[in-house]
């Protein structure tokens, strides 16, 4: 096959070329500061624009994405991210406000900001809101500290250990980590459910909380929940829910209803916030009445009561005993908020529950095709997305091969060897925004997969082989380092 | 799966030589973390361990590992050139990939080569 | 039905081969109580009603290109972005793809990283850029994150600078809350020392020395001898930094700092009230392993092409768990993204040219303002696109009346620093003409 590498940045770069310039200076020349202060050289490349352009546009066809085809990455809720979400997000009024404007002057960014908390408290059943966290993980962060703080303004010093499933998201146990708690991880029983003997016996006065996430990362509503929730309230704890799920509860169930007392939001998941190679996402986190005071500041709030004539005034307040300020200024607001909020307008609450109707029903049909050439280890009816094994009896072939092999059939794999606990875990996640073609032909690529692997295991061995690019030498990567390139006359350096 | 049989071996997948006091990971811990990428000794020279202690943290292409002191004592010495060649791990487990000496080191649990090679074979599935 | 591609007859069709009668029936794990809840949200709006409503939100601001001239920065500024950067960023092959977890087709993204990375490294002065963080204030607070794992918790003093941007100040306050931190040096009433001031504190059980640079004072200092004496001591030193100032400045590597951190909104990022921004972080090789963040490296495919993977990722959170120094998954992608472009299409001259014209119109700006009765220069050191401005009447006072006559002013400094009523933090870039400036100069005369 053609060798088909884009040089980098650098490598296209050449002296004395030029991009976009800037206009004259039109004030009188100040000198500069003193030489010491100087660099002495800006390694950095020189390109004429059209330079810029055929490369990122050449980049750019590299990359399979949701515009592209289907995307069943579980647990990342890649679903079609509307147009218009991508216009309102870059109107003027938005783009061009600083955040640190009086609040006088954005008004229009503050109402959408209230608003948009009113409408994730309805939606998720929660007492208060922050929309400063950046992503999912950032807002288990703000979680944790608010659940420390609580216990802590108690003086209930004990509590040491957050109760995690074994088959949560890393990010979990890591956002525990960061704070020093001590992770005890609890086993899921046979149908995917918390095993709530294993609960029971690990619910004491040293524990600051349970992590769950519900529907699991199987795709598992637990049938015990309220057993789940009962048990850790019980012995002092707080429930932590991670919503990174929550596409299978619009309109079906609010985790403040069922006694959870914090959550965050994927915005990037749920409410159509495109994934953008990596990010950026949103992370708000809700919480119960029993936690609003410790909510990081500011929080967008009323100042003065609006009237009949009067819009109210909106502005910024700070809870009672806030845990503090999470990131500079106010959250994704720009990305992240407009996207999510034009997306939740454009739903109201039947749309909203409709997206949950059809991600369930999605996720239940392409199991239902799957089940009987796959082995599904939790089988019943699922949430959005299910998990099973890519595996097959005296069959080397892995859950890697077969994702390698779905490229061959222009498919972006599933999520694999997530969670922990299914032997090569092929974690499937359709969304709503697909149609029953797009889910037949996926379904018939995995039933034929299944076959090669019988057959001619090597074409899953090799795949993909009709992909610009070929398997990846990881080792080689982690071994040798290479994390940045120079311009080439600076690599004797 | 080599499993030299002067040495003692925890269930974490460490060895212990009880004759030198040395410590490091077994042929077949390094096989099933595969290609290790970084090391870092957790414990000094001088300092007293306990059994169970993490005294080093490995990584590799697809998965991190804590390793546990299999004996009490003191730390004797640690391999300092480990960090700059991590992949000796892999390559010579029992040799230029030892990780630290513990003097006259109290061994915790361990299990002869025989015991071992039974244990490790009940793990692979 | 807004996105939902289904028709009633598949939907039908598609609940027969699950086995169920209706949708409602997949949901019985739910506990029926709480089942199907009312949602009390304003009814769904068309495209066409969603685009009217948000353009009234959006036009009830005033904003800073159609409304307001603004002197506004103090951690955001106002850049131009040339027209490629949004044209290249509107590409539904970077913008709807995810992290690049599959190698073989995410190569654009990957090499996209790459060079973010090796623009950043190369701006910095350092060896290794991860893929992006959070913000720039949420990568200093990691910078606390990765000091603390280097030392193993051994050491637990962390000196920060009072001249660090205040909202970083608090946010590594928020992360250290449950570390047992303590703190040195962030102390609102004395900040007007400089490094000189900050060197005493610095002793065998520091872990961390965080300065800014500018700081946010605007003042421009070198910190050779602070990173020598924290290393003597064997500290490590954290810079934050901007980057735009950083294309006309000694670079912090060259000061021999740790780790370089900072916000990279100036390049290409909008304003956008706020966020999403773009926080960076550089390292030296030797911590690598303890940073937050992805990473990706060169590596080749098997059919022998240069292509690129996320690498050592058995430090993250996926894999290590409870024991990775930091929880982040997603990160910013897109906006490194934009930070490439712009700085590829600018190019080193038109960074230069940037840099160079938010420099002069600052002190042409300075010099005009501080010939104003009552009006100076509160500091002597160097400076170079934002400086504090001494008022003859309390800050907010005169932004007040700055706001009335369509100026954005600068920031009240008094907000922050209680010594500081009468201060105000200005900042002036390329987007200031030079009428712009002199209206400023007038209105305050006339004040
Ligand atoms: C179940 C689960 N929890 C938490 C997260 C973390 O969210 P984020 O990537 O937004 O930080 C993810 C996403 O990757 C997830 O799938």
């Amino acid at each position: 096959m053609a060798n088909i590498v884009e040089p980098t940045i650098f490598e296209l770069s050449s002296p004395g070329r030029r991009g976009v310039t800037m206009p004259a200076s039109d004030v009188p020349e100040a000198s500069l500061p003193p030489k010491e202060l100087l660099r002495s050289e800006l390694p950095l490349p020189e390109l004429a624009e059209v330079d810029v352009v055929r490369h990122y546009m050449k980049l750019s066809k590299f990359n399979y994405s949701v515009d592209d085809g289907f995307y069943p990455l579980g647990s990342c809720t890649m679903k079609y991210n509307p147009k218009i979400n991508e216009d309102t997000c870059r109107l003027p009024g938005f783009l061009f406000t600083h955040p640190l404007q009086p609040i006088e002057t954005v008004q229009g960014n503050l109402a959408l900001m209230f608003e948009m908390q009113e409408w994730l408290k309805e939606i998720s059943g929660f007492a208060g809101v922050t929309l400063q966290p950046a992503a999912g993980a950032h807002g288990e962060f703000t979680g944790v500290l608010m659940m420390a703080a609580y216990h802590k303004l108690r003086s209930d010093t004990k509590r040491t250990k957050m109760l995690i499933p074994d088959a949560a998201h890393g990010t979990n146990p890591a956002s525990v980590g960061m704070l020093g708690m001590q992770v005890v991880t609890i086993p899921s029983d046979e149908r995917g459910n918390v095993d709530l003997e294993k609960l029971k016996a690990a619910c004491d006065d040293t524990v600051v909380g349970m992590m769950l996430t519900n529907p699991n990362t199987l795709g598992m509503f637990d049938e015990h929940i309220e057993e789940v929730v009962k048990l850790v309230k019980d012995c002092g704890g707080l429930m932590y829910g991670d919503g990174a799920n929550l596409n299978a509860l619009l309109g079906i169930v609010r985790p403040g209803d069922l006694g959870f007392d914090v959550m965050h939001f994927n915005l990037h998941k749920t409410f159509s916030v495109p994934h953008g190679g990596g990010g950026p996402g949103s992370g708000p986190v809700g919480v119960s009445q029993r936690l609003v005071d410790f909510l990081p500041s500011p929080l967008v709030g009323i100042v003065e009561e609006g009237d009949d004539e009067m819009a109210p005034l909106y502005g910024f307040v700070t809870p009672k005993n806030s845990i503090g300020r999470m990131k500079a200024f106010h959250g994704h607001f720009g990305g992240g908020l407009v996207r999510s909020y034009t997306y939740i307008a454009m739903h109201g609450p039947d749309g909203l529950k409709d997206i949950a109707q059809y991600a369930v029903l999605n996720a239940n049909y392409l199991q239902a095709r799957l089940r009987g050439t796959y082995h599904i280890p939790y089988d019943r009816i699922c949430m959005h997305e299910f998990v099973m094994e890519g595996q097959f009896e005296g069959s080397d072939v892995r859950a890697l091969d077969i994702s390698k092999r779905l490229m061959d059939y222009n498919f972006h794999p599933p999520t694999n060897y997530f969670p922990l606990i299914v032997h090569e875990a092929l974690m499937i996640e359709p969304t709503e925004t697909e149609n029953k073609d797009t889910l037949d032909r996926f379904a018939d690529a995995l039933i034929k997969i299944a076959e090669e692997a019988k057959t001619q295991p090597e074409l899953l061995h090799n795949a993909p082989s009709t992909t610009q690019f070929g398997r990846m030498d990881e080792v080689k990567a982690a071994r040798e380092l290479v994390l940045c390139c120079w311009l080439p006359e600076n690599y004797e350096a | 799966m080599n499993t030299p049989s002067n040495l003692k071996y925890a269930k974490s997948d460490e060895w212990f030589d009880p004759a030198t006091g040395t410590v490091g990971i077994s042929d077949y811990a390094q096989n099933q973390l595969s290609d290790i990428v970084f090391v870092e000794i957790l414990v000094e020279e001088g300092e007293e361990v306990t059994v169970g202690k993490a005294i080093a943290s490995v990584e590799s292409v697809k998965a991190s590992s804590e390793i546990y002191a299999p004996a009490a004592g003191k730390v004797s010495a640690v391999n300092k050139g480990l960090s700059d060649k991590p992949e000796t791990l892999n390559s010579d487990p029992y040799g230029e990939g030892w990780m630290i000496k513990i003097e006259s080191g109290q061994a915790g649990e361990v299990m002869d080569a025989s015991e071992y090679e039974k244990y490790c074979e009940g793990r692979s599935h | 039905m807004t996105y939902i591609p289904i028709s009633s007859a598949e939907r039908d069709a598609m609940l027969k081969t699950v086995g169920v009668k209706s949708l409602d029936d997949l949901f019985e794990a739910v506990p029926a109580k709480h089942r199907f809840p009312e949602l009390n949200l304003p009814p769904a709006l068309t495209e066409m009603e969603a685009a009217a409503h948000l353009g009234e939100l959006a036009s009830t601001n005033e904003n800073v290109r159609e409304h307001l001239i603004s002197f506004l920065g103090a951690g955001a500024y106002h850049h131009y972005v040339p027209s490629v950067v949004d044209h290249m960023l509107r590409r539904g092959e970077f913008y709807t793809a995810y992290t690049p977890y599959q190698p073989e087709i995410s190569q654009g993204t990957l090499q996209a990283i790459f060079e973010y990375q090796s623009l950043m490294t190369n701006l910095t002065g350092m060896e290794v850029s991860n893929a992006s963080h959070y913000d720039g204030a949420t990568a200093a607070a990691e910078a606390v994150n990765l000091a603390y794992a280097q030392y193993r918790g051994k050491r637990k003093k962390l000196v920060l600078s009072p001249a660090v941007n205040p909202q970083y100040r608090e946010v590594i306050r928020t992360y250290t809350q449950g570390m047992g931190v303590d703190t040195a040096g962030d102390d609102a009433e004395n900040h007007d020392g400089g490094p000189e001031a900050l060197i005493p504190l610095i002793d065998e059980s520091t872990m961390l020395v965080t300065v800014q640079y500018p700081d946010f004072f605007g003042r421009i200092y070198d910190y050779t001898d602070l990173i020598k004496v924290a290393h003597e001591k064997g500290a490590l030193v954290c810079v934050v930094a901007n980057p735009t100032a950083l294309v006309m400045l000694k670079t912090p590597g060259e000061m021999g700092a740790d780790i370089v951190v900072g916000e990279a909104q100036p390049f290409g990022i909008p304003l956008w009230y706020g966020g999403p921004y773009l926080g960076f972080f550089t390292t030296k090789k030797s911590y690598v392993h303890k940073m937050a963040g992805r990473l990706v490296g060169e590596t080749v495919d098997v059919r022998g092409n240069r292509s690129y993977v996320l690498t050592l990722t058995a430090r993250e959170q996926h894999i290590k768990r409870e024991r990775a120094t930091s929880n982040i998954c997603t990160n910013q992608g897109l906006l490194a993204l934009c930070a490439s472009v712009y700085m590829s299409t600018l190019g080193k001259q038109g960074l230069q040219e940037v840099a160079n014209l938010c420099y002069q119109k600052a002190h042409y700006a300075a010099s005009e303002l501080s010939k104003l009765d009552g009006f100076g220069l509160c500091h002597t050191e160097p400076y170079f696109h934002e400086f504090v401005l001494c008022c003859p009447k309390p800050a907010s006072e005169v932004n007040q009346y700055l706001l009335d006559n369509g100026i954005l002013g600068g920031y009240d400094l008094g907000k922050d620093y209680p010594d500081m009523q009468n201060h105000l933090l200005v900042a002036v870039t390329e987007m200031n003409s030079k009428d712009e400036i002199d209206t400023l100069v007038e209105i305050l005369k006339e004040m």
